[in-house]
């Protein structure tokens, strides 16, 4: 076979991002060395990045980016970076996550900003707060995007920066803020590490003000390094439920940020508002979040099997909570970011279907938010609208218009394809994790299995059931896992730059 | 005062055949048989060469010329010619663009490419479609004042309702004047005794609403409203800039292309408009359509034949009124016979606009009737008008016959004028006058 991808080049980078992950590791090696933990994990991880990173660094001294080429940095980053950030589960050995399978699980679901875990205990009694913190940051390097953040500091990446960020960005298309691409990657990167901060001094000050009492110093640092990115991944086992009803108010509108359009907010601050409220997407986006909170909310308020003598949580009857869970929940799944308020197990049937549907939904286009993305659906709906005018009017000339735009129909035509392939995944995934699960004797009910398939391809986290918001992966057998590790991988990526690595096409001239 | 006529295309032809009556005309064009023919035809200077070459605008002497009016049928080259004329002396330059585009772009800077005015023939064509739609039954409107005064023509029928009626019993309508009646070849200015007869065509001015009051008493078709129905058929440019006037008005209409990537880049570009991809004299589709429910539909298409032929099958299968684009001036009346409602001819509206700069300077604003027969100008009274600080009936006295005086203005209010009313120096007159007198008027006022 004669191969016309320079695989060498696209090697050599991802042995550059690789190396410089090192970089963010020197976060966990300072934690454990604050905290007094063993050194060891991470100072061996570091090590680790750099000499694997040198070494495929040195397999094209010179590389020269196409697009192709572009499509197989930015797929076997993600996978590598997934593989390197396992490393210090697998060293730490605390825990479920010791075993490979599940050490990459965790990694991969951490990077991709999915959220979904294998650790059979989530406590400091387990697991050493340096790694817990490691788990929090992938998902903050993985939410706005590690080949954003390659182009964004390597001047290699300049020149085919935006290939790179069209593989990889959420949403169809890339929008350029500044006429240099590292530039507006940059700017990205900045909005998002301003929230970051701005939530920590929040999330600290509540806890100063004596308003929240759990929200520690580290669970201060710890949590908005996974609201922004849409993660979910909490070192609390009862995840946000374990804060006070005040600091579930204040992430609720991290959250929606989190899922909102980041360049809008890069509009924002050059003192143009009206970009942000008059955005069609973000308009929908407010929208089905206001839908799916209020739907929540009437369900739970009137929910009748919610209140019981075991049940901790008086949400039916009761405005302020019934609120506050509902819109906390829709929040959460629609932006993908899969923390939860509650077990929202103990929800009547009703709203757990809500949340069901609202995973379908997923965050805007050019956010951290996985899922298949507001802009698709609005455009969907719109081109709907065309097919039934143009029954009536058959020789009617229509653009789909977004935002007063006419859009191009190979752009429509790939948002079609790109929607029909998710749930084309979504029901393959859940057929196989079925199947696998009977396979071992594992008893997974029908909405388990479709949940976490969904979950994991959407990058959401939580399912319904086993998978649910206080349960975990971790009882799928090993073959699921991996399963699950590729869904992820392709949700993240938008399942169309790691399905082009596959077909021999690609390969070949 | 000596005009030069850049490119003798058919609106080059057309104007330069308007100013030879008056005016010392020097065409240039690079087709020699165009220029052979427009010797003979017209008393003119025809001169041949490109009319953006130093050389030929030297041969022509634009440094003596008075005006010059770039009128080929590529933009670039009027504008350049344009350019190329100020280089030689201080001529002023009129060029005849298509593209809207270079008219906003000169718009916002007026004199930049050494363009003192520039008229886009299509974009004038469609605001003449647009506002003779917003008013049933006329044949003609136009606009002065910056829109405070209204002219506009009506045919009338013999079932019409002031049909046979002295004006003095048809003038029941507030602030509007019966400027002149047109029956066959006259021009007959109307006192109260006039009796109006079916066949002929009144001219009237007066406030926009006092014109639309008096267009809905006439004829029981709707005004144009949201609610209306409007059919444009062909995507050329002027049907596009048609289309684009009327959703600036809220009227959402139907375009009709057959081309398909015109059509689609219609549909881009027109967001409140239904663009259908299809032949206009498929009666399948435009029953399918229901174009016969139409209250209007403009044909805009290249060909007048084909313009003929889409509003009579229009006509045919009950739509309610059409306008069509006629580009041979010698059919407009002739179409208008056969039952086309109203021809609209994009030269005669160019002339129109280019004419008012071949008057003197006070004149503010030029409406052509019937083809030259009369014409509705606005005027700036100043000191020197016969009219100034004078009652109309005594000013009235100085003028020859064939004059009214429809509409006067004051600090942008409409006021109806009567024979006791005074004219204050700065006011706006919009007067009737027939071409016959117009000289003579030109000067008094």
């Amino acid at each position: 076979m004669n191969v016309r991808v320079d695989w060498r080049a696209s090697l050599s980078l991802v042995g550059t991002v690789v190396k410089y992950l090192a970089v963010a590791l020197v976060l966990p090696l300072a934690t454990a060395a604050w905290y007094g933990e063993g050194l060891l994990t991470f100072g061996a991880t570091i090590l680790l990045a750099v000499t694997a990173g040198t070494a495929l660094e040195r397999l094209d001294p010179d590389p020269d980016l196409g697009a192709r080429e572009g499509f197989l940095m930015v797929g076997l980053t993600w996978l590598a970076v997934a593989i390197v950030g396992a490393v210090p589960y697998l060293i730490a050995g605390e825990g479920t996550v010791a075993a490979p399978a599940n050490a990459l699980f965790e990694s991969m679901s951490g990077f991709t900003t999915t959220g979904a875990t294998v650790m059979g205990d989530i406590s400091f009694d387990t697991h050493s707060r340096a790694l817990m913190i490691w788990r929090q940051q992938t998902q903050w390097l993985g939410g706005m995007g590690i080949v954003v953040l390659a182009v964004a500091i390597l001047p290699e990446l300049s020149v085919g920066g935006a290939q790179l960020m069209d593989a990889e960005a959420p949403g169809p298309g890339i929008e350029k803020l500044t006429p240099r691409i590292a530039e507006t990657a940059r700017v990205l990167w900045l909005v998002y590490l301003g929230f970051t901060v701005l939530e920590f001094v929040l999330l600290y000050g509540l806890h100063m003000g004596g308003h929240a009492p759990n929200m520690t110093f580290y669970n201060a640092v710890a949590h908005p390094l996974t609201t922004m990115p849409t993660g979910g991944f909490s070192p609390e086992a009862r995840s946000i439920e374990a804060f006070s009803a005040v600091v579930q108010w204040v992430i609720i509108p991290f959250m929606i940020a989190a899922g909102t359009n980041f360049a809008l907010f890069w509009h924002v601050l050059r003192g143009e508002p009206s970009n942000l409220l008059g955005d069609s997407e973000f308009r929908t986006y407010a929208g089905a979040i206001g839908v799916v909170s209020a739907l929540g909310a009437v369900i739970l308020f009137t929910g009748p099997n919610l209140v019981g003598p075991d049940n901790p949580f008086p949400v039916a009857g009761n405005l302020e909570s019934s609120l506050r869970h509902a819109t906390f929940q829709a929040v959460s799944i629609v932006t993908t970011t899969g923390y939860a308020s509650m077990d929202f197990e103990v929800w009547s049937g009703p709203a757990q279907y809500v949340l069901v549907f609202a995973m379908f939904v997923g965050g805007s286009a050019g956010s951290t938010g996985g899922g298949i993305k507001i802009v698709r659906w609005l455009v969907i709906l719109k081109s709907i609208r065309r097919e039934l005018f143009t029954t009536v009017h058959p020789e009617a000339v229509r653009p789909v218009r977004l935002a007063g735009r006419a859009l191009d129909e190979r752009a429509l035509r790939g948002i079609y394809a790109f929607t029909l392939l998710y749930f084309a995944l979504f029901l393959i995934g859940a057929l196989l994790i079925a199947v696998d699960a009977a396979r071992v004797g594992l008893d997974l009910a029908v909405i388990e299995a479709l949940t976490a398939s969904a979950a994991t391809l959407g990058n959401i986290g939580p399912g319904l059931g086993m998978v649910g918001p206080m349960g975990s992966y971790l009882d799928f057998p090993t073959t699921s896992k991996l399963l699950m590790v590729g869904l992820m991988w392709i949700g993240r990526l938008e399942i169309i730059p790691v399905l082009v690595l596959l077909t021999s096409g690609y390969w070949r001239s | 005062m000596r005009v030069i006529v850049v490119g003798a295309g058919e609106v080059g032809s057309s104007i330069a055949a308007s100013l030879s009556a008056s005016h010392d005309v020097v065409v240039v064009d690079r087709d020699p048989d165009r220029v052979e023919s427009l010797t003979y035809e017209l008393d003119v200077l025809a001169i041949e060469g490109d009319g953006t070459s130093l050389e030929t605008l030297q041969e022509a002497r634009v440094a003596d010329a008075d005006m010059v009016i770039a009128s080929t049928d590529n933009d670039e080259t009027n504008i350049v010619a344009c350019s190329t004329a100020k280089t030689l002396g201080d001529v002023f330059t009129i060029a005849r663009v298509k593209k809207t585009s270079l008219l906003r772009t000169w718009e916002r800077s007026e004199g930049v490419f050494g363009v003192d005015f520039m008229v886009s023939v299509n974009l004038l064509t469609a605001e003449s479609i647009v506002r003779i739609a917003g008013l049933p039954g006329a044949q003609d409107v136009g606009t002065f004042a910056d829109g405070i005064v209204s002219m506009a023509e009506f045919g009338i029928a013999a079932d019409s309702p002031i049909a046979d009626q002295s004006v003095r019993e048809a003038d029941r309508f507030e602030s509007l004047t019966f400027a002149a009646i047109l029956r066959d070849d006259d021009v007959t200015i109307p006192t109260g005794d006039t009796t109006i007869e079916a066949g002929d065509r009144v001219v009237v001015i007066g406030s926009p609403e006092s014109v639309r009051g008096f267009a809905a008493a006439l004829t029981p078709d709707p005004t144009l409203s949201e609610a209306n129905e409007v059919v444009i058929v062909g995507g050329g440019e002027i049907g596009y800039q048609t289309a684009r006037l009327f959703e600036e008005r809220g009227i959402a209409p139907r375009l009709i292309e057959h081309d398909p990537d015109r059509a689609r880049e219609l549909a881009e570009d027109l967001p409140e408009t239904i663009v259908l991809e299809s032949d206009a004299t498929d009666r399948e589709f435009l029953d399918r359509e229901h174009v016969d429910e139409a209250d209007l539909v403009v044909a805009t298409l290249d060909s007048d034949e084909k313009n003929l032929l889409v509003s009579l099958l229009a006509r045919r299968i009950g739509c309610a009124r059409t306008i069509a684009v006629v580009n041979a001036a010698e059919y407009v009346d002739l179409f208008e016979t056969v039952g086309i409602d109203v021809a609209v001819n994009p030269r005669e509206v160019t002339a129109e606009e280019i004419t008012r700069f071949t008057y003197e300077e006070q004149t503010e604003n030029v409406a052509m009737i019937e083809a030259d027969r009369a014409e509705v100008l606005e005027i700036e009274v100043d000191r020197d008008s016969v009219l100034a600080d004078t009652e109309i009936h005594e000013a009235a006295t100085e003028f020859p016959e064939g004059v009214v005086v429809g509409a006067i203005t004051r600090d942008g209010a409409f006021i109806t004028p009567r024979g006791d009313t005074v004219v204050h120096p700065g006011d706006h007159v919009v007067v009737f006058v027939d071409t016959e007198v117009l000289d003579e008027v030109s000067s008094l006022l």
